[in-house]
């Protein structure tokens, strides 16, 4: 036998425990079992929602779409239409479902013409409180609105009442992010002007938009400097496209128009490139969305519009079934309800009160008695 | 609403979206929260219980029963006891919770003794199905379930004895079970061998399921790497926090006149197959064994004796067989 050999020693490993591999262990499961996203885009007919869509995850999602006519579109009501894709890229699958809005804005008389929108917000969050209530819970499918990217015209100065009451009758169900659409017919100043005219108006309006989360204090400078750039830059301004022309040598998404100057000589031709940071946000829109601030929106839609909608759903029913004694609930509420701290308080407080006005009931029943006698 | 699907392979896009950077996302969120981890010792008393899980996190996390400010004495019944700890590596940090079971078999009488963890187990779950049903629920419902009971047989060389057949068959429904053949340094290499066989039968005999359970593996890439885990379950373990100088090198062991059993030296015991299955490969699945099936388990157990009536259609046939 030879003396002192050693065999399957980590020497190495002294001090390390193994679990900072966790991260790791996640991750595997997190590729294998892939994500899901679901965005909705809405605004009138021809803001380039669908152009935009494709430009976002690159690919052509409306190839054989129809356009209405004028005609075609007076009784049109506004319709929910999803378009499902299953993208891959190295490795990891993402289920993204687009959900669009034809016909919001589009009638003569568009008086709440969010409401299917609102009622689609809904269903979905009633879905996923019903599965997640359910007694199998494997295999449930979240088709809540994690985003809604809301497409306000470039065309006038500032939101319309439409773009307010769409806002508000949406902001505490989904996360709004709202564009300023067709940018390239905007000079840098016009867009500049309409993107502080829009923020004023948020403000003064009290329409919750979706917040960026602050930055980690041990973040980087530059994942820091990003960051502010990000926010200072809503509502994004943008333009899409969904043809790729050659341009120097590049293959870029971009919009050719007649007119322009390219580097200080007269052409004929002006390539507005989609993906050139100067010409309009879209790098900007396509990086938080997809590379920074998906995780977050999923989050906060979980987090906060589904457990708001889940509690007052909750509250609505137990204040029925108080009234109702042979309603059953539908969904399962432990019995056993210990009432709140304060309720508690409430409780004691008068039962204490009761006392002692029966013990002063009683000593003034007993000295009149006494009188009698 | 109309529904259109297309389906639209890496191949087709033309252009590098980013999605795998979500990943990153999910990352630094869980970096950032930190982990929690559960997990329960059993055993008798002196099989090295406190030692064993102090050597596998590399900290002093467990008091031992046998150092000399150690009052307690056997107790009448199986008593709880929990101690959390934070622990950090390389920036992911967790909290440990390691929950004793002290007087587990001790007595001379030790029918039931399971009960007090039976319950225990129960508590934690019937605490996080509250959290879960309230109407104004915590972003993070805080985790004290239990996520891994490490059940420890002494190392008679025999077969598992009657408390361990009773204790692991019970357990074995409810939470995720990792036996151990404590104090493994009294068996050679070829007695150890005999005396799992003998245990593994034992356990296929009993009915009783153990980690890494088959039905819930979940490709053939999983299936492949735990079922060598499971031929080689239990693992026989020997735990210390002394070291030695071996070869020059400073190693976790034990000495003895015969020589020195290095803990972290898989030619003498299998106590880096533990930690490795425990903490560098199986820890994330530990957790969600413990919250996709044991969790859910008990929780249809609890609605259906609340006897509330709903369908939402997605029910299927598993559910009679509880």
């Amino acid at each position: 036998m030879q003396k002192g050999k050693l065999t399957g020693l980590r020497a190495t490993e002294k001090q390390y425990v193994g679990f900072a591999t966790l991260p790791n262990q996640v991750h595997r499961k997190s590729v294998k079992k892939g994500f899901d996203f679901t965005l909705m885009v809405a605004g009138e007919s021809g803001m380039g929602k669908s152009t935009l869509v494709n430009s976002l995850f690159l690919t052509d999602l409306y190839k054989d779409r129809k356009l209405l006519n004028a005609e075609e579109r007076i009784n049109q009501t506004v319709e929910i239409i999803k378009h499902t894709v299953d993208i891959e890229e190295k490795g990891v699958k993402l289920k993204l479902t687009i959900v669009d809005t034809p016909g919001f804005g589009d009638a003569v008389n568009n008086n709440e013409c969010w409401k299917p929108i609102t009622d689609y917000i809904d269903q979905q969050f009633e879905q996923y409180f019903r599965d997640e209530s359910g007694l199998n819970r494997k295999n449930i499918q979240d088709n809540r609105v994690h985003c809604c990217l809301y497409f306000i015209p470039p065309f006038g100065h500032g939101l319309r009442p439409v773009d307010v009451e769409f806002m508000k009758a949406l902001h505490e169900k989904v996360n709004i992010i709202p564009l300023i659409a067709k940018a390239d017919c905007l000079t840098p100043n016009e867009i500049k002007k309409l993107k502080d005219r829009i923020r004023e108006e948020i403000d003064k309006f009290g329409i919750k938009v979706y917040q960026f989360p602050e930055c980690d204090s041990d973040e980087d400078e530059e994942f820091k400097q990003l960051d502010k750039e990000l926010k200072e830059c809503t509502p994004f301004a943008v333009i899409g496209s969904n043809t790729v022309v050659e341009a120097r040598g590049q293959r870029v998404r971009g919009r050719l128009y007649p007119w322009g100057i390219v580097e200080g000589k007269f052409t004929n031709k002006f390539l507005c490139s989609v993906e050139n940071q100067s010409h309009c946000d879209f790098v900007k829109l396509r990086n938080m969305l997809i590379r920074s601030h998906m995780h977050d929106l999923k989050d906060v839609t979980c987090d906060v519009h589904y457990e708001n909608y889940r509690a007052q759903c909750i509250q609505e029913m137990t204040s029925k079934l108080a009234q109702d004694n042979r309603m059953e609930s539908p969904i399962p509420i432990l019995p056993l309800s210990t009432p709140d701290v304060d309720t508690e308080k409430l409780i004691k407080m008068k039962d204490e009160e009761l006392k002692r006005m029966q013990e002063m009931l009683n000593k003034m029943q007993q000295q009149m008695h006494d009188k009698e006698q | 609403c109309g529904d259109q699907m297309s389906f639209i392979r890496g191949t087709d896009l033309f252009g590098y979206v980013g999605i795998e950077a979500v990943l990153d996302q999910m990352r630094r969120k869980t970096m950032k929260s930190g982990f929690e981890f559960n997990i329960m010792v059993v055993g008798q008393s002196g099989l090295g219980k406190s030692t064993l899980v102090n050597t596998l996190f590399k900290s002093k996390v467990s008091r031992k029963s046998c150092t000399p400010n150690y009052e307690e004495k056997i107790c009448k019944t199986v008593k709880l006891h929990s101690v959390s700890h934070m622990i950090e590596e390389k920036g992911v940090k967790m909290k440990l919770t390691v929950i004793d079971t002290p007087g587990f078999g001790d007595q001379i009488n030790n029918e039931n003794c399971w009960e007090p963890i039976v319950k225990y187990i129960n508590e934690q779950y019937e605490k996080y199905l509250r959290e879960e049903l309230h109407v104004n629920r915590k972003r993070r419902i805080p985790d004290s379930r239990v996520h891994c009971c490490i059940y420890f047989l002494p190392a008679t060389g025999h077969r598992l004895r009657p408390i361990d057949v009773e204790f692991m068959k019970r357990l074995g429904k409810i939470v995720s079970i990792v036996p151990v053949i404590a104090k493994a340094d009294t068996l050679t290499i070829e007695e150890r061998q005999e005396f799992k066989e003998r245990i593994r039968q034992d356990l296929a005999s009993n009915g009783i399921c153990i980690y890494p359970q088959k039905e819930y593996d979940e490709d053939q890439e999983e299936h492949a790497l735990n079922e060598k885990i499971r031929e080689s379950i239990p693992f026989a373990v020997v735990g210390t926090d002394k070291e030695h100088q071996v070869n020059g090198n400073k190693v976790l062991g034990r000495k003895t006149k015969w020589g020195i059993i290095e803990v972290e030296n898989v030619a003498h015991c299998e106590f880096s197959h533990l930690r490795d299955l425990l903490v560098r490969s199986h820890l994330q699945d530990l957790k969600e064994v413990t919250h996709n099936i044991h969790y859910e388990t008990y929780r249809v157990r609890r609605l259906n004796e609340s006897n509330v009536d709903f369908s939402n259609g997605t029910a299927d046939q598993s559910e009679s067989q509880l």
